[in-house]
């Protein structure tokens, strides 16, 4: 694996951020979650939180806790240290490589944005049917909600802009097309996506012990299903 | 053992330090917004620290005690009145049994905590009290306390206490320490140098008013519009509580308790995160200051600072310790 040299900055005084790259690359999120898993295998002292995104990892400390080890100098310069001298050994990223099957339904009256897709695009529901479910796409990261994972690349024909006027209330399961990123909706939340499908799965649920579907690093594949196995699927 | 809430007030939650470890999940971390009055509170009636509270604004709630028990108040003073008696923020406070807690007026700050000595029963939710209203999940049934809600607190020796009368403990913690009375500080943030010439020479010394859609998912602040140099399209990336981030309409919001973990507008600063429980306690309406300091300051305000904590904590315990003795 090729390593670019990373630019770490302090994100306030309780954070700190390694960026890769200032762009979307496969190559720099697999550093990103490189050192995402080596920091979760080898945890800090102190650092409470460790969050992927596309191309940066961010840290998130307790300084009180980062100073003893410091031994009263400068929580951020010991951790960047330590973070600039983290010795990665370039190596496979374990993750499994399986993807995870996502039963989709674009029926008309889940998908209140496909029509308006079919128009940016200029590909049939068919064809942008079949190109959103060829794809094997990574989750690069969760953010903007609990469990919401952010996947790419979508094709590029079906690549299309963000609503100009966002949606105040998208619901739960939905699917939806931003850019090159595709994304599933794990509440109903607003939104500005558009909105192609809708999956029956549960993408977040509180009552489980490992609340959210995806994490950072999973392969994923749709697999599109009609509205009546849809409606099956909840009754089940 | 346990309190009923008779009117709910405005944004009633049960709230700790927070949810932490889960951000990689997008699950946000909540947790008090001026985390050193939650840890005040809890001190003053020897609490653990991080042990849950009640976090209010105003119009705030009306409570009631089913049992009798030790209580503190900190951060923001509402007028607070144990059956219709005025008590003080920042003491120890004994209630008697069927005790009504009430609050009169916004005296001062924005956002107050009631901590009940033992703390309160309810189940951890990622390992975390606090609410997360967005997800319904932590607190009180993930939501806004609501008329009626009765909530356990847990038994403690301490409260085998033969009086029946309200009763204020002499002593009080000073958090004034705590606090900055003059202008907020901010660390530069990554994008800071992308402002144009007026943007940055502005953040020299910034005015801004805090909106009324400020919430706890960020402070919205109002300001001369503030640009780039080039329109910037950045990545989602990391940000966190205190992080400024300059909107596409030039206008800056600083993120909160219930903020994102990712964002993708310029990061101009971040309020150290020593001021930020001043910050959350201004009122919408309220003008604020920025200036910008540097790591090395916001370090050892932030190392200042801890000390204090420790200090006030160490010396609630020794007054707690020697008022049981007797």
């Amino acid at each position: 694996m090729k390593k670019t040299i990373a630019h770490i900055y302090a994100l306030g005084d309780q954070a700190i951020t390694i960026e890769w790259s200032a762009s979307i690359s496969e190559e720099a999120n697999n550093q990103v979650m490189h050192s995402f898993h080596f920091l979760q295998l080898h945890p800090i002292e102190g650092v409470t939180d460790i969050i992927p995104a596309y191309s940066s990892l961010t840290l998130i400390y307790n300084s009180t806790i980062i100073r003893k080890q410091a031994m009263g100098g400068s929580p951020f310069e010991w951790l960047k240290k330590k973070l600039a001298s983290l010795a990665v050994a370039p190596r496979e990223t374990i993750q499994n490589t399986v993807p995870l099957i996502i039963p989709v339904c674009y029926d008309l009256s889940l998908a209140p944005d496909l029509v308006e897709a079919t128009q940016l695009t200029g590909c049939s529901i068919e064809e942008l049917i079949a190109l959103h479910t060829s794809e094997i796409y990574t989750v690069y990261m969760l953010g903007f909600l609990p469990g919401f994972a952010y996947m790419a690349s979508v094709n590029k024909k079906i690549q299309m802009p963000r609503k100009a006027n966002p949606r105040k209330l998208v619901a739960a399961g939905s699917i939806g097309i931003a850019g090159e990123q595709t994304g599933i909706y794990p509440l109903e939340a607003p939104g500005g996506w558009q909105l192609i499908g809708q999956t029956p799965l549960k993408i977040f649920d509180i009552s489980k012990e490992e609340p959210c579907l995806f994490k950072p690093g999973n392969k994923v594949k749709f697999e599109a299903i009609s509205l009546e196995q849809f409606h099956q699927f909840n009754a089940a | 053992m346990s309190i009923t809430i008779i009117k709910a007030g405005l944004f009633t939650t049960v709230q700790d330090v927070g949810r932490k470890g889960f951000q990689h999940l997008g699950i946000n971390p909540n947790g008090a917004m001026d985390a050193l009055a939650m840890q005040i509170a809890n001190v003053l009636i020897q609490n653990k620290s991080d042990e849950a509270v009640i976090e209010f604004f105003y119009p705030a709630p009306v409570i009631r005690f089913n049992a009798s028990g030790f209580i503190a108040l900190s951060g923001a003073d509402f007028g607070a009145t144990i059956n219709e008696i005025p008590i003080p923020i920042n003491h120890p406070i004994f209630v008697p049994e069927n005790a009504v807690l009430s609050f009169t007026k916004k005296i001062s700050g924005h956002i107050a905590y009631l901590a009940i000595q033992g703390g309160l029963e309810l189940n951890e939710w990622m390992n975390s009290y606090s609410t997360n209203t967005r997800a319904g999940a932590g607190g009180v049934e993930g939501r806004v306390l609501i008329n009626d809600d009765e909530i356990h607190f847990k038994a403690t020796a301490l409260q085998e206490n033969k009086q029946s009368q309200l009763q204020v403990l002499p002593w009080m913690a000073d958090t004034k320490g705590l606090y900055q009375s003059q202008s907020l500080r901010y660390l530069p943030g990554n994008e800071f140098s992308q402002l144009n010439t007026f943007s940055q020479q502005f953040m020299t010394n910034a005015q801004f008013t805090i909106l009324a859609d400020s919430d706890r998912m960020g402070y919205r602040l109002k300001g001369p519009v503030l640009k780039c140099k080039k329109q910037m399209e950045l990545i989602s990336s990391g940000v966190t509580n205190g992080t400024i981030q300059l909107l596409p309409n030039g206008q800056c919001i600083v993120l909160l308790a219930d903020h994102q973990t990712s964002g993708g507008y310029p990061r101009i600063g971040h309020i150290i995160q020593s001021d930020i429980p001043t910050l959350v306690q201004q009122s919408p309406g309220s003008i604020i200051r920025l200036i910008p300091v540097n790591m090395e300051t916001a370090e050892k305000i932030n190392n200042r600072q801890a000390q204090y904590l420790q200090q006030l904590k160490n010396a609630c315990t020794l007054q707690l310790n020697a008022y049981h003795r007797h």
